[in-house]
């Protein structure tokens, strides 16, 4: 059963009232709560806690389990045990209904059901506290003070408020003209649409934070998704004519200068006020950068030969570069809270790329480590997904160094902004023919590509960004490890 | 369509349950497994087109046209027919083809097109529609592909086309439908058809003169139209009935379906599949409330929750305003009990899907003092219909939704031909709780017989003891080879004589699946005589074999292994 190997119990201990995951804390205060799921998992450690609890008297608390990786709340739909009646290791003690599936939940532990938090037919969402289990009869009515106490703040959050249901007093039988004015002229409730609830439970959104673009005003999948971080899925609303957009809007930019006669407003996607967010950031980030000039004969030869079968120059240089960060990990990592050093343990490469209405970032996961024609199809992927903004926030914010291309435009060389996030960003420009003199005073033409890096300097010096730049370079010129 | 087809096969069967399988009483018992092929050798001379009415029309036709002139040429001596039908819809069309194989002078009477609803507004251009979603469905699930090994690119579709494709459906089987009537030699007579007495019936076009006939026997089967709530204004744009739906002139963004039966939830599959969002408004506390309700629960678990579909329960639309003026359709909500205004929906389109009203207006029902109820026309176990004294109407029947009893194309097919079997001197009573329905999602979900709550009801009351019987589609392997794991079946049974008391299903095909369960059930077949039957490896057909095998029945089989020998 899926049931056993997630922890559903922690401990809350008599002595420490108001810690509410104490099983942790009892034992080493300074582990992160995420831990006790470590600790509960394996069965040996849990009872040798429990034996030396015994000394002292526990109460634990029976948590909503995660019955499965999307599951974000569960019902009860029934509790087999009643309050007061004993449990043994194993038996079954609630009935949970999960998005997939009904379950039961078992114990891990003896003891007696001592109360239940969320009764029959209530939801809760995952982790918080359905029942408390006392160890030993004497303390089941402990439990139930507890739990008393415990009702008014856990319960409120756990059943979830139902929507907004602003009932427009509309009478139920009203007049043929009637009806449509009863309606408008309330305040306009929430409108939002099947698919965006959904989404805005997945993604934990608060729906009344968003103001809604769809026909009519209403909220749709695309605002929500907007607002979770990923892109809008529709392309931003085409600009409306200027007159009739001029007037609300200068109306609300009083202070800004008045606009020039003819021009039109066109307000920022949640994607575009996302990126102005992340830009006007990026000037907190004390950065400089480090160019280097490579030679690309070898890889654009290398590039002849693997595109027929998908790979394409991003995911050459995607590669490279995750293989270079692997030798120089210090600019693979993040400075998270301006006092110290966070190294990533993987290489994970963030692409900038242009999307219509804004720019994406989807992650080429482990690219150091992934062969060369499995990123290239995963990076087909993921491109095509970015396009239709169809891309897992995990998809796109994840990457611990970005690379952005633009030599497909003809661009020689950039600069590239450096956003939190990450330490590091490479801006790569177009491999042109260049003359070049060698060491013994030769003249000839090569394939030559500009790379800028801007690193956060905080964390990566000179030198390191020099260093990385090298090996990037010797990578790229001999690139036959690159199909390795 | 394919139920009617095969209900008007069972016809020799269709006879009160417990029968033994064979029809023909001289076949001893013990050859049952063998005795069944000879049968069906057997069929075939005498029968003539029974089993084959639709699938290999061309060549049938001939035998059938012979036997119809022999059938149908034979006026009764004081009447114009011996059998006349109002309504050329499913069930009057599947009562004449079997009127003239039992020899009887037949007219049909068709005000609208042959084929009725099912044919033409309901069942089959849906399967079109249907056939569109799953293949959709299919194609959009990455996951789904991909478990396969498959890369498609993103799927899309043309929504003429797929419009085009229900069309052409419907006026396929239209076709066929009328022309196996004309083959058969059955008088088809354009016109709305009233009874005007006993055995007279006048029919004919507005503005041409009225054509009067009498008949042996009349059967009324004039179907049903979409029920619409009063307080709902139906434009045929923006708020529409599944007359409208089906033709799939627009497909938008955001519709709310009122009503989780049958016709709502086939239709929130197509519109979700074609990417609309969809809201259900459902009057009754739980959504698709004639399911049994753990297989609803787990409909809805699939055909739900995953889906871009939302629902507001126990709420009425009292009011739906089309979509005008620069403004969307507006439906307001009250509670189902306390009748307060709950909520407003501000939709795209609203699909009316509230079930369906009986087509009974201007029948001249009144002629011979018959008073519908709710629109229904009134009838007994054979369909014979009741007047308003509670006196049986002599030789006037009425089969389909018409008479409300079971509102379902092949019911109505089935009734019919209980009917004929009467008037052609062979007493006949369906039972109603052997046919099968299905609603045609994806996954598909089908059922016979009764409920879990409504058989522990019985049991109750009859004092027996009920038990279930549970397999999952995980465990079959076709339904794996298909990636289709997901699904139910389920068997109420009686454990101390093996009676099969209902048969619910939920997954891959369940529409074609049910049919062994509702036969045994118009049989009478036990649970521990079936058991035995031999089901093809890999199939889907294994998870029902699965049902009959998991239940623990108290007697012990019928039939001894012997008749096995005689068979090899």
């Amino acid at each position: 059963m899926a049931v056993s190997s997630s922890s559903f119990l922690s401990t809350s201990s008599l002595s420490n009232s108001k810690s509410t995951i104490s099983f942790t804390s009892s034992v080493s205060p300074t582990q992160i709560p995420s831990l006790r799921r470590v600790v509960f998992r394996s069965t040996i450690p849990a009872t040798s806690h429990r034996r030396v609890m015994t000394v002292r008297s526990k109460i634990r608390e029976i948590f909503m389990p995660a019955l499965s990786s999307t599951m974000t709340e569960g019902k009860i739909v029934s509790w087999i045990k009643t309050e007061g009646e004993k449990l043994a290791k194993g038996e079954s003690v609630v009935v949970v209904e999960s998005d997939k599936a009904d379950m039961e939940v078992e114990t891990f532990y003896d003891g007696y059901l001592a109360a239940i938090v969320i009764g029959e037919g209530e939801t809760a969402p995952v982790g918080a506290a359905i029942g408390l289990l006392a160890e030993t009869e004497a303390e089941i009515e402990e439990a139930k003070t507890k739990s008393a106490s415990k009702s008014s703040p856990v319960a409120e959050p756990v059943v979830p408020s139902p929507p907004p249901a602003t009932s427009s007093p509309a009478p139920a039988i009203s007049q043929p003209s009637s009806p449509v004015e009863t309606v408008s002229d309330g305040p306009r409730k929430t409108v939002v649409t099947p698919y965006a609830k959904k989404l805005a439970k997945q993604h934990k959104v608060n729906i009344e934070s968003i103001s809604g673009t769809g026909p009519f005003g209403r909220i749709t999948a695309s605002d929500v998704e907007a607002a979770a971080g990923i892109a809008p899925s529709v392309a931003s609303p085409s600009p409306p004519p200027a007159p009739k957009a001029t007037p609300p809007v200068t109306a609300k930019t009083t202070n800004s200068p008045p606009l020039l006669p003819g021009s039109s407003v066109v307000p920022f996607t949640p994607l575009q006020s996302a990126l102005t967010n992340a830009f006007i950031a990026s000037l907190s980030i004390p950065a400089f950068r480090v160019g280097y000039s490579v030679n690309t004969d070898a890889l654009d030869a290398l590039y002849k030969k693997v595109k027929p079968k998908g790979v394409t120059m991003t995911v050459l240089l995607a590669k490279a570069v995750g293989m270079a960060l692997a030798q120089h990990p210090v600019v693979n990592a993040i400075c998270k809270d301006g006092k110290s050093c966070t190294y990533n343990s993987n290489i994970d490469i963030a692409v900038a790329v242009a999307i219509d209405g804004g720019l994406m970032t989807p992650v080429l996961q482990g690219a150091d480590k992934l062969d060369l024609y499995l990123l290239a199809e995963k990076w087909k992927d993921l491109l095509g997904r970015a396009r239709k903004l169809q891309l897992q926030p995990r998809e796109y914010n994840s990457g611990t160094f970005i690379l952005s291309n633009l030599g497909m435009y003809g661009v020689d060389r950039f600069d590239a902004m450096l956003t939190p996030g990450t330490g590091a960003i490479m801006a790569v420009g177009a491999s042109k023919p260049t003359v070049v003199a060698d060491k013994d005073g030769f003249f000839s033409v090569k394939n030559t590509m500009q790379v800028n890096v801007t690193a956060d300097h905080r964390i990566i010096y000179g030198a390191d960004l020099a260093a990385f730049l090298q090996t990037f370079a010797k990578i790229v010129e001999n690139p036959d490890s690159l199909t390795l | 369509m394919q139920s009617t087809l095969s209900l008007s096969f069972s016809q020799a069967s269709l006879v009160i349950p417990n029968r033994p399988i064979c029809g023909a009483p001289s076949t001893p018992r013990s050859l049952r497994f063998c005795g069944l092929r000879r049968e069906t050798f057997g069929f075939y001379p005498t029968k003539k087109l029974t089993s084959c009415r639709f699938q290999i029309q061309g060549r049938r036709i001939e035998v059938s046209a012979s036997s119809a002139v022999a059938g149908n040429g034979a006026p009764s001596k004081s009447f114009d027919y011996d059998l006349v039908i109002i309504g050329a819809g499913v069930g009057g069309h599947g009562a004449a083809l079997h009127a003239v194989e039992k020899g009887l002078k037949t007219a049909i009477i068709e005000g609208d097109v042959v084929g009725g609803t099912c044919v033409n507004r309901g069942c089959v251009p849906s399967k079109a529609l249907l056939a569109v979603s799953g293949r959709m469905r299919e194609l959009q699930n990455e996951h789904h592909m991909k478990a396969f090994g498959l890369q498609v690119s993103a799927a899309g579709y043309d929504r003429q086309g797929v419009a085009d494709h229900a069309n052409n459906l419907a006026t396929k089987i239209r076709n066929n439908l009328t022309n196996s009537m004309k083959a058969l030699g059955v008088d088809i007579l354009a016109g709305f058809g009233s009874v005007l007495g006993p055995q007279k019936v006048k029919y004919g076009k507005v503005g041409f003169p009225d054509n009067i006939i009498t008949a042996k026997d009349i059967i009324i089967a004039t179907g049903s139209v979409p029920f619409v709530p009063k307080g709902i204004e139906v434009d045929g744009k923006t708020v529409i009935t599944s007359d409208h739906a089906l033709k799939l002139e627009s497909v938008p963004d955001w519709i709310a379906i009122v009503g989780s039966g049958y016709i709502g939830l086939e239709f929130s599959d197509v519109y979700t599949a074609l990417g609309s969002e969809v809201t259900f408004i459902e009057a009754l506390d739980q959504l698709m409330p004639g399911f049994d309700p753990e297989i609803s629960k787990l409909a809805q678990r699939v055909l739900i929750n995953p889906r871009k579909i939302d629902y507001h329960t126990g709420v009425f639309a009292s009011k739906i305003t089309p979509a005008k003026d620069g403004r969307p359709v507006m439906i307001e909500l009250i509670d189902a009990k306390t009748k307060e205004p709950k909520d407003t929906l501000e939709v795209d389109a609203a699909l009316i899907a509230t079930g369906r009203a009986p087509f009974t207006n201007g029948l001249g029902l009144e002629n011979i003092n018959v008073v519908t109820q709710r629109g229904f026309i009134p009838v007994d176990e054979r369909m014979r219909v009741i007047d308003g004294n509670g006196k049986l109407v002599p030789n006037l029947y009425c089969i389909g939704d018409a008479n409300g009893k079971l509102m379902l194309a092949h019911a109505a097919s089935a009734q019919g031909i209980s009917v004929v079997e009467q008037v052609t001197g062979r007493d006949h009573v369906l039972n109603h709780l052997s046919i099968p329905a299905a609603c045609f999602t994806h996954p598909e979900i089908s059922m016979v017989g009764l409920t879990e709550p409504q058989a522990r009801e019985k049991a109750e009351k009859e004092g027996f003891k009920v038990s279930i019987a549970k397999t999952s589609f995980k465990a079959n392997t076709k339904a794996l080879a298909e990636n289709e794991g997901e699904g139910l079946a389920k068997m109420i049974y009686r454990p101390d004589n093996g009676e099969i008391l209902g048969v619910h299903i939920f997954g891959l095909h369940a529409a074609d699946l049910i049919h062994e369960a509702s036969n045994a059930i118009a049989l009478g077949t036990r649970i521990q005589d079936i058991k035995f039957a031999v089901h093809a490896h890999p199939t889907l057909s294994e998870v029902v074999d699965e049902l009959f095998k998991a239940a623990k029945v108290e007697s012990s089989a019928s039939t001894t292994p012997q008749s096995v020998k005689v068979a090899i």
